[in-house]
């Protein structure tokens, strides 16, 4: 086991390296940043020169890069275009996505796995096709459809929800625009649990289970379940990543401020820093979540065991 | 109804000012201490005066800060405000008197030296301000901010403190209106504060204007409250003003419409065709000093060969602007008659009449001046434009379309569209651009000579087409020396019928400024930089 965590965290590392060098290099070809900051007039060219050697761009994108990379080493993300530290600005945002991403996590299991398990227990009745014409629905409408009419609906015309969210994002206000950013997973997550109780129903142990007298909520929890969640936490696991990284289109209708909004604004004014510095965050988010999920296979399945 | 409005505006105000008592409409807040909620959007840079170019961050400005003078937000008209007097007798040297009894909201006094500090910090190369070449004019400033290398200087040579009232200012050269230029916020005095711990007081910038800051979240909030210290008459009419960062308007909006939000100072596009139903009469569309244009590439010889202008005016007269900017722009725009503001007003120098014909528009005479002229370098005009903000691809299609339906071709004109502002700017600042492009002027402060100087001077900081006119140059440095100010205007307006001449840029049109209210709030009015005018705001 441990050998096998030691191997998974060294494959990161180019993976990591890899990353963050690309993004680096998609950042500094969309052209000269500093231009950008003077608004319609031309920045006299001594204060752009000065800006620029300020924030280093004034140097090969390859030393650049070591000199940037060397800076994370030791905690130093950089300063973003309006002079704040990027360590600042992850610290406000990245908190309020996690928030963010956990109520829509929470989502996708609770209403995920129970609709899938419900469903697949209860193949071809009309509750199942419901559900598989709702969750076909949810799929094929796009997040920002789903988020701009329920902000309308709920927000504008019913006053049920404050269409935007304060600066504080708290977890109720968070709940609306987490079930938005939720719903398409949430959809997936139904249909690949249905699938999965589905088939494994008829598997042996189940048989067994049954047979032994099992009360039924124990052959479905701890027997079904249990052995029909590994494609779905397999899935979730990736989730994660995909969640905070994608929240930048429910972040942006909710005026939620978070990563999705600092790589927003990072990318609109070709502020490096910021953009690197956040992307190289959620490629560590990413690496994490599907590590961690590598290792739950094992305490779902006993029969996975990493030597 | 809304004289009616003014009249007990008038009253309350003088009411608060004899008896110091609250004044309203009778319930809720309407005691002067409600809070307006306003949208916001995330300030590019520091917030520092002279850091600050854009809307955003000067809309905190000018409410923490008060500078020598201000611009009337009616009129325009730039009044003292933290000076008393500005004196010269030869259009060069000034001598500068700060009113006695201003503070800053920490308490330190407003001296001279806040303003000399101030404008030496802004001006210094080290200290990377983007607004630094508002000084350019002060003697020295090649000195503490030279083209290349280091600064020889540490402080502008022109400037000097003479008393804790008084200081001197010598230009580099002649500058008749520039006291006028001083109400634009790059003019700002800083306490010492700012010097002691610069980072401090970004964190909550500390100014002598009738709002201090109560808290700020960088990126998402601020709070400003009413400061009851301020010297000022233009005192706070509402308890303070709490700016929201959206990331974008049209959520601003709904919130606006879900009753959370008082002031949106920017109506979405795509709302426009609802506003009027929405808000009624608590919907805004006023001009603001910001003129729209296509710029073209004289650093091209295509472009500067004799009979371009005819070209060039055959194309101006092929864009029909009423058109477009009642069916884009739902009339938030107005056709362009020159090449400044209508904010300016009749006597700065706004004329209706100086494009003439070459701004309506004439499909056949259009076809004939083109023809004439030798027709479009390379048979297509490129207008190029940033895709990410500002919805320029609609126009630009709209100004295509109208050009090609003139000339009848349909490759008489296409827009290229750019990914980001920041590249765009970038290859239009460093003359890589081929054909036109759409250029935006917002005035720092209303003067004709901002909407000339900077953009169509030979080199000037905001001339990227380099355009030259030996006729235009001469004629701009002669009104500049002209003690009479009647006397510049008219002769920035003979500069200006060189560009009319030349058709230099095509003027398309004058951007107004939106803004949408609550019924919560009163007296909400936007001025000629469409910036809400904050302070009047009353909260019902």
């Amino acid at each position: 086991m441990g050998r096998y965590v030691i191997r998974r965290l060294l494959q990161m590392i180019p993976v990591f390296f890899g990353a963050t060098l690309l993004i680096f290099l998609m950042v500094n070809v969309m052209g000269d940043p500093i231009a950008g900051l003077c608004g319609d007039r031309k920045c006299d060219p001594a204060t752009a020169a000065q800006l620029k050697k300020e924030f280093g761009l004034d140097k090969p994108v390859w030393q650049q890069y070591v000199t940037y990379m060397g800076n994370v080493f030791t905690g130093d993300f950089g300063t973003a275009f309006n002079g704040q530290k990027v360590t600042e600005l992850m610290g406000t945002a990245f908190p309020v996505t996690v928030r963010l991403t956990l109520v829509a996590i929470v989502f996708e299991i609770v209403i995920g796995i129970s609709l899938g398990v419900l469903t697949g227990l209860r193949r071809g009745r009309p509750i199942d096709t419901t559900v598989l014409i709702l969750t076909l629905v949810v799929i094929s409408v796009p997040t920002f459809v789903t988020g701009l009419l329920l902000q309308l609906l709920l927000g504008v015309e019913w006053g049920v929800i404050k269409p935007s969210v304060s600066s504080e994002a708290t977890v109720d206000e968070l709940i609306v625009p987490g079930l938005v950013l939720a719903s398409v997973s949430l959809a997936y997550v139904t249909r690949l649990t249905r699938t999965s109780i589905a088939e494994n129903r008829r598997a042996d142990y189940v048989r067994t289970a049954v047979a032994k007298g099992l009360p039924r909520r124990r052959v479905v929890l701890r027997h079904l379940l249990r052995n029909s969640l590994i494609p779905v936490v397999t899935f979730i696991g990736t989730d994660v990543g995909a969640l905070m990284g994608g929240a930048i289109v429910t972040e942006r209708i909710f005026n939620i401020h978070g990563v999705g909004f600092q790589l927003y604004q990072g990318i609109l004014r070709q502020s490096t820093q910021t953009v690197v510095g956040f992307v190289t965050v959620l490629v560590l988010v990413f690496l994490a979540a599907n590590l961690i999920v590598d290792l739950l296979y094992a305490v779902l399945d006993p029969r996975i065991r990493y030597a | 109804m809304r004289g009616a409005t003014h009249a007990k505006w008038a009253a309350c105000a003088a009411a608060v000012a004899l008896a110091a008592t609250a004044c309203g409409g009778g319930s809720g807040g309407g005691d002067g201490s409600g809070v307006v909620g306003s949208s916001w959007g995330d300030p590019q840079n520091p917030l520092e005066p002279a850091n600050t170019n854009e809307v955003q961050g000067g809309k905190v400005l000018d409410m923490i800060f008060r500078g020598l003078k201000r611009y009337d937000p009616k009129t325009g008209e730039a009044k003292d405000m933290v000076a008393e007097s500005i004196e010269t007798k030869d259009s060069q040297t000034y001598t500068v008197k700060v009113k006695d009894g201003w503070k800053f909201s920490n308490g330190e006094a407003v001296t001279s030296k806040s303003f000399v500090d101030a404008w030496n910090y802004g001006a210094h190369l080290k200290n990377n301000q983007k607004g630094a070449y508002f000084f350019g004019y002060i003697e020295g400033y090649d000195k503490v901010h030279p083209e290349k290398g280091d600064p020889s200087a540490d402080t502008l040579s022109g400037l000097k403190v003479v008393d804790a009232r008084t200081f001197t200012v010598k230009l580099s050269q002649k500058f008749s209106t520039w006291p006028e230029t001083l109400g634009y916020p790059a003019f700002a005095p800083l306490p010492k504060a700012f010097f002691d711990d610069r980072a401090a007081w970004l964190a909550k910038p500390v100014g002598n204007g009738p709002y201090s800051i109560k808290s700020y979240q960088k990126g998402s909030k601020m709070e400003l409250r009413k400061w009851d210290g301020y010297s000022g008459d233009d005192k706070a009419q509402n308890g303070g003003v709490d700016l929201k960062v959206y990331t974008d308007n049209s959520i601003a909006y709904n919130d606006l419409m879900a009753g959370n939000l008082d002031l949106v100072d920017d109506v979405p596009a795509a709302q426009l065709r609802n506003v009027k139903n929405d808000l009624g009469d608590r919907y805004i569309n006023t001009p603001a000093g910001i003129i729209q244009t296509l710029s073209f590439p004289f650093y091209d010889s295509k472009w500067t060969r004799p009979g371009m202008e005819k070209v060039r005016k055959g194309l101006s007269m092929a864009i029909n602007r009423q058109q477009i900017t009642e069916t884009i722009f739902q009339k938030t725009r107005t056709p362009a008659k020159d090449w400044t503001s209508p904010v300016l007003g009749e006597d700065g120098g706004y004329s209706k009449s100086l494009c003439g014909d070459a701004c309506d528009y004439d499909a056949a005479q259009a076809k004939k001046l083109v023809q004439e002229g030798g027709g479009i370098p390379g048979g297509t005009l490129k207008i190029s434009y940033n895709a990410d903000t500002g919805s320029h691809k609609e126009w630009v299609d709209a100004v295509c379309n109208s050009i090609n339906k003139a000339l009848g071709n349909n490759r008489s004109c296409v827009g290229n569209s750019i990914g980001t502002f920041a590249d765009f700017r970038s290859q239009a600042s460093q003359q890589k651009l081929d054909g036109a492009w759409r250029a935006g002027w917002q005035m720092d402060y209303p003067l004709i000579q901002n909407f000339l100087q900077p953009v169509y001077y030979t080199d000037a900081p905001s001339n990227d087409g380099k355009y030259n006119s030996k006729e235009f140059d001469a004629l701009v440095d002669k009104a500049n020396a002209e003690t009479d100010t009647g006397k510049a205007v008219s002769t920035f307006q003979d500069a200006e019928k060189v560009l009319a001449k030349d058709m230099a840029a095509i003027p398309l049109w004058y951007q107004n400024g939106s803004a949408g209210y609550s019924d919560r709030v009163s007296d909400v009015s936007l001025n000629q930089f469409s910036v809400p005018v904050y302070a009047e705001i009353k909260v019902n």
